[in-house]
């Protein structure tokens, strides 16, 4: 993965608008956060594998960024985005990492399940 | 000495400060032993930075790290069982127990080293100590192996009372760090990456022991 060249992940979100995609969105502060510090919440969610269609999708901010994609009825939307899959032209795989190289926030779209 | 000893766990990782040293003393006794790993760890945290994987890359990169956890300490029979990590708890009860049934029926282990139900910090922990303690409740008593179980937790040990098994693991702890080293995904702020030898006394007095609880089941089957 690379630091979001914004371009680049915006050409992709163009590619894959308007047809059925695969969702993956995760957003997690990990398991182990209340057993460190006991005033904070262990919190995170995920998506993965449901089908989704946007009609548009955009990223967004100077970094980390933001990236959201308009369904017919409803939105997309992740914060804190900084890394991007340089490698996969076909899908869009998105992350974003804190400075300890751990996983806070990802999205990723496909044509094919993850 | 046990006559095989089942360890099943999570993540590829979750042997390596809990049981390496136990399984390679167990191992050089000649009994066999089995690592059952549930998950490949796929929504692990770290990726690094600069990152080494993205979330389609990483259990492939896990995948890797366990077998040479694994290759360090001398199992070379390991089960990937295919769920899916953080899952655990709401897997299909029937699916999973199953798994661990045919497991178990396969293997006969005199010996099953897993984490606590209730104090193991991590959902998929609890939730895999609570899927063995279910298989093997449902056994009758006279043919259930011992069931030695890893726990944690903050309060852990004024639930549990202290540790009952104390296992030396002097003579291991080259094929702990081994275990440690191999998971470096996961692991890498320990003193062992600080290149200090496995008997050097900072890892000596770290590592040189690891501990269970024996499970206490009912001693009457539940159906």
């Amino acid at each position: 993965m690379l630091p979001i060249q914004p371009q680049a992940v915006q050409e992709l979100l163009d590619k894959l608008k308007n047809q059925e995609l695969y969702l993956h969105l995760e957003l997690t502060n990990g398991a182990y956060t209340f057993e460190k510090d006991r005033s904070k919440l262990v919190a995170s969610n995920l998506i993965r594998n449901v089908k989704v269609s946007y009609s548009n999708g955009s990223i967004s901010g100077v970094g980390p960024y933001r990236v959201g994609l308009k369904m017919p009825e409803g939105w997309i939307y992740a914060e804190g985005l900084t890394h991007y899959e340089e490698t996969e032209p076909e899908r869009a795989i998105l992350a974003g990492n804190d400075n300890d190289g751990k996983l806070v926030v990802s999205l990723m779209l496909s044509p094919e399940p993850f | 000495m046990e006559r095989h000893v089942l360890i099943v766990f999570p993540h590829p990782d979750d042997e390596s400060y809990t049981v390496s040293g136990t399984a390679a003393y167990h191992l050089h006794n000649g009994t066999p032993v089995t690592y059952a790993c549930l998950t490949m760890g796929q929504l692990g945290r770290n990726l690094g930075n600069p990152p080494f994987a993205n979330r389609v890359t990483l259990p492939t990169v896990r995948r890797g790290e366990l077998e040479a956890s694994c290759a360090a300490i001398g199992i070379t029979d390991v089960r990937a069982l295919g769920f899916h990590d953080k899952m655990i708890e709401f897997e299909d009860r029937e699916l999973l127990d199953g798994k661990l049934r045919e497991l178990i029926e396969e293997l006969n282990p005199s010996l099953i080293l897993t984490f606590h139900p209730e104090y193991s910090v991590h959902p998929d922990h609890d939730a895999c100590g609570a899927a063995v303690v279910r298989v093997v409740e449902a056994m009758k008593p006279k043919d259930r192996p011992k069931v030695h179980v890893v726990a944690f937790a903050k309060g852990h040990e004024r639930a549990l009372g202290p540790a009952d098994v104390h296992v030396d693991i002097t003579l291991f702890l080259e094929q702990k760090i081994g275990s440690i080293k191999a998971h470096k995904s996961q692991f890498h702020t320990d003193p062992v990456f600080e290149g200090l030898p496995a008997h050097h006394p900072t890892i000596r007095e770290r590592f040189a022991s690891e501990k269970f609880w024996t499970y206490k089941f009912d001693t009457h089957p539940k159906k």
